[in-house]
Formats: C-alpha cells, structure tokens, sequence
C-alpha cells in the first residue's frame, strides 16, 4: 500500500498522472466559481452599511485565506522534501510559490480597493494588510532564494529550510503587527471584520473559496510539471516525450 | 437593460469593484497561460537541441 | 576534559572566532559606523528639534540597529567558506550543532557589545528620556542574540551566492519584525513611564524560541548547501 503512494512520489509517474487530473480539477473550478460569482453578484443583497462594494469581499477574502494556505501547503511540501527526500515535493514546493504571491498581491489589491471607498485612503496600515505585506515579502524572499542557487535539488532544500523558518514565524509576525496596530490606533474594529454574517452573503464566500482551492490545485499541478521537467531535463524519460511532442 | 446598468454601476461604486474582479481574473488567466507557454518553449528548446546534436554527428 | 570532547571544540571555535574577528577589527567597526549614519540621516530627514526626535527616538534607533545587525552578518560564514573552513567543519566528526554556536556566540560577543555602547550615545544624541536609556539597551541586549541566531541561519543558506548580500538583507528583515515591534514598544512605553515587563518578557520568548531553534537549522542549512 504504501508502496502504491511512493510509485507517485517518482517524477516521471507524476508527471504522467498529473495529465489527467488537471482538467478535471479545472472543471470543477469553473464550476465553482460560476456558482460563487452569481451567489455572491447577483443573489447576496447589498451591505447596509457599505452598499455594493462589500462584493469585493468575494475575491478578497478568497485570495487571503489561500494566501495563507499555500504558504502551509509550501512548508509541508519542503518539510517531506527534507525529511523522506521525495523529488515531487520539491516541485510541488517550488511551483506554489508564484502563485501564493500572486493570491497575495490580490488580497493586497483587491483591499486597496475595498479600503478606499471604506475608509477614504488607497493604504491603510491595519494589522492585516500589514501581515499581508509581510507574507508577500516571505514569499518574495522564497522566489529570490530559488533563483539564487544554481542547483535545483539544493535550491529546493535550502528553500525547504526557509519555508519551515517562515511557517514558525508567520504567527509570531501576525501577533506583533495586530498587537502593534492596536498601540497605535486603538481599539478600533475595522469594516474587514463582519460581526454576523448572512447566509446568503456567506455561502457564495466559501463556494469562492473553494473554487480558489480547485484552482490551486489545478494550477500548481500544472506548473509542478513543469519544475519537474526542469529538474529532469537530462533524464532518458524527458527526452523520449520531445520524441512524442514532435511526431 | 437598466437592471444591466445599475448591475454594472454597483450602486456608485463600480470604479472599485470591477477593477478588483478583472485584476482578479487576470492575475489567474496569466498563472495558467504562462506554465504552459514555458513548457512549450521547454520542449522547444530541447528539440533544437536534440536536431542540432543529431546535426553534429 | 579530554582535548576531543564537545566542550572542548566549542571553546576551540569560540576562541577561534574571537580572535579572527578582534584581529580583523574593520569588519567590526564597519557595521558600527554605518550604525552611527543612518541616525544621523534619520536626524537629517526629520530635523534638529528635540521634540520630534524624542518621538522618534526609539524606532530610529531601533531601525538602524537592525541594519547594522544585517550587515554584520556576512562575517559569520563568509570567510570560513572562502578559506574552506567550512568544508572541515562540516566534516569534523564533532557535531556540526556545537561548532554553530560556538560561532554564533563569538558573533554576538563580537558585534553586539560595540552596537549596544553605541546605543547608548546615539540614544542620548537623539534626545531618548532618560527613564528610556536603560530600557534600550535591555531590549538591544535580548534582541540582538536574536538578530544573530535568525541571521545565522539564513546567512547559512545564502553564504556564497551571487548577490547574497541584499538577498540575506531581504530575507531576514520580515523576520526581524517581532523583535522591533516588541523592543520599540518596550522602549516608547519606558519613554512615558509605563510598564514594560510584559514586553520584554516576550523578547525573552523570541530568544528562547531562537536559542532552541535556530543552532538546529543552521547546521542543517549548511548541510543542505553544502553537504
């Protein structure tokens, strides 16, 4: 049984498999998404308080929370690959990082743009946003190191041990900076934080969240392909597919 | 048609909300369109390189 | 003591390291003048009146100390893998941990001492009160073992890479953020006579956190980078 999982921990496997799941996980993403954007365009009533712009919140809060997500999903990614030496960990680690910056920059933009008609300024410095900057500098720092170091077997590990250093201290960093932004600003309770939400505002919210995550996982499959044929380029097995890619 | 206009207004506040909905499209159009441009141009690659070995011998 | 036992070695590198560095003194010294600059550019941009610079005082103090930190980094690997003293080390069959903070400890002894005797000017050049001094340098002597033991692990993964130098500055700065925070609040709060055990408590959290992790990951950076 186990040996079952460890076939697929081999690149070429991956590789072969991953063909089939993508579109699949695509498929359901569109799904996903075109329920979560008439649930929450059409069917969710507007806010009392904000009107029509709180719809942002259906890709903001989205984008945050895999914003987070991946980051995890990267750590533990570098973690099996420090520990079990397994060579799809480390593409998979690797393929994530683009795309939790991008989700990053979103919850960074589409805030900006949620905040503005809220609170009157393109940028405010409340505790999330600010962690949101700070994660996006993590991620920015894990893409820096990669590109660094020649090797990809050693990039990979040596962005394993950043990630994990990252991973611990992702909580500390939120603590500080909410704990920092309630020195400077006060008690206040920012328009981010819905005290009771409906139903009918909640639901389309986690049917886009859900669609993000069909979407990572779609994504990053397809780009964890890639980083494998990078890491596999002199292998007979890449070779043969530019055989089959031509004819 | 006017339930399309006051749709698209977004009750005032549609120079916020739709920038944030394309911004979000594009930015997950362009995860999935560049992956495959540079698995293309990978395998591009290597078949030029492959032609050019065959060449040399 | 046997002259292989693991206390021994440790002193061995300690010593070692102490003296390089206190035989190298610019690289010492460099750090601290860059210290001294960026107050004074601080100092520059927002003005000579003490009534602004006493708000101020804590975080630019604190900011510039971090840089300079960052700065000083480059000495804990950079020359042992030039001279291939890191090869050996990572041979030795002394454990690869010990000779880490041996190295780290020698660090700290060596950058630290000056950057918080320079505090102590600079604090009173930028018109910090005077219930905030001793505070300060309370927070720089729990914080900069920190800036050490996180700066030695990320210093282990990118020592010898092209642009290794702004790209450990750009790594390791979003880590150091919980120790500014929590030192400039301890600081601003001595500054208004409030309390601040709760805040230098969590300082000696972070330091405890760094001492247990930190020595573990450095080894196993080195080990990644280079076997």
């Amino acid at each position: 049984m186990f040996e079952y999982f460890y076939k697929y921990g081999s690149p070429r496997h991956f590789y072969d498999l991953s063909k089939m799941f993508v579109p699949w996980l695509g498929g359901i993403c569109l799904i996903l998404l075109i329920a979560g954007l008439t649930g929450g365009l059409f069917f969710a009533p507007p806010d009392y308080q904000q009107g029509e712009s709180f719809r942002i919140i259906y890709v903001h809060v989205p984008s945050a929370w895999m914003s987070l997500f991946i980051y995890v999903v990267m750590a533990s990614a570098g973690a099996i690959s420090l520990v079990w030496k397994v060579k799809v960990a480390d593409a998979l680690a690797r393929a994530s990082a683009p795309l939790g910056a991008s989700f990053t920059f979103l919850a960074l933009a589409t805030g900006s743009l949620w905040g503005k008609p809220m609170w009157g300024t393109w940028w405010v410095w409340d505790a999330r946003l600010t962690s949101e900057l700070i994660l996006l500098f993590l991620y920015l720092g894990y893409m820096a190191l990669q590109t660094a170091i020649d090797d990809r077997r050693t990039a990979a590990r040596a962005g394993a041990i950043l990630s994990l250093v990252g991973v611990v201290n992702i909580p500390i960093i939120h603590y500080s900076v909410e704990w920092w932004h309630t020195l400077h600003q006060g008690p206040t309770i920012t328009k981010l934080d819905a005290p009771s939400i409906h139903p009918s505002m909640l639901v389309p919210l986690l049917i886009m969240a859900f669609a993000f995550m069909f979407y990572y996982a779609a994504v990053v499959l397809l780009r964890a392909r890639y980083e494998i044929l990078e890491n596999e380029r002199n292998s007979a097995w890449v070779y043969e597919l530019t055989e089959q890619r031509k004819g | 048609m006017s339930s399309l206009q006051s749709f698209l207004h977004m009750g005032g506040y549609a120079i916020y909300v739709w920038p944030a909905y394309v911004l979000t499209f594009i930015v997950l159009i362009l995860n999935v369109i560049l992956p495959l441009k540079r698995e293309g141009q990978f395998f591009r690659a290597l078949v030029e390189r492959k032609k050019r070995l065959e060449k040399a011998q | 003591m046997t002259a292989n036992s693991t206390f021994a070695v440790f002193l061995a590198v300690l010593r070692r390291d102490l003296l390089i560095g206190l035989r190298h003194r610019s690289e010492l010294f460099n750090p601290l003048v860059f210290f001294f600059i960026v107050v004074t550019m601080f100092v520059l941009a927002l003005g000579p009146y003490a009534d602004t610079l006493k708000q101020v005082a804590p975080a630019v103090i604190w900011v510039a100390a971090l840089l300079a930190s960052t700065l000083s980094l480059d000495m804990l690997f950079h020359s042992d893998l030039d001279d291939g003293s890191l090869e050996q080390f990572l041979l030795s069959p002394h454990p690869l941990i010990i000779i880490v903070i041996a190295k780290i400890l020698a660090h700290w002894l060596l950058t630290a001492a000056p950057l918080i005797v320079a505090a102590l000017f600079l604090g009173l050049m930028v018109y910090l009160p005077q219930s905030a001094i001793v505070p300060l340098l309370l927070t720089l002597l729990l914080g900069t073992p920190v800036l050490s033991l996180v700066g030695a692990v990320l210093g282990a993964l990118t020592v010898g890479l092209r642009g290794s130098g702004i790209l450990l500055t750009l790594l390791i700065l979003p880590l150091y953020i919980p120790v500014l925070i929590f030192s400039v609040a301890t600081v601003d709060n001595a500054a208004k006579g409030l309390a601040i055990t709760g805040e230098l408590y969590f300082l000696g959290a972070m330091l405890v956190l760094s001492v247990t992790l930190a020595p573990f990951a450095t080894a196993s950076s080195l080990r990644v980078r280079f076997g």
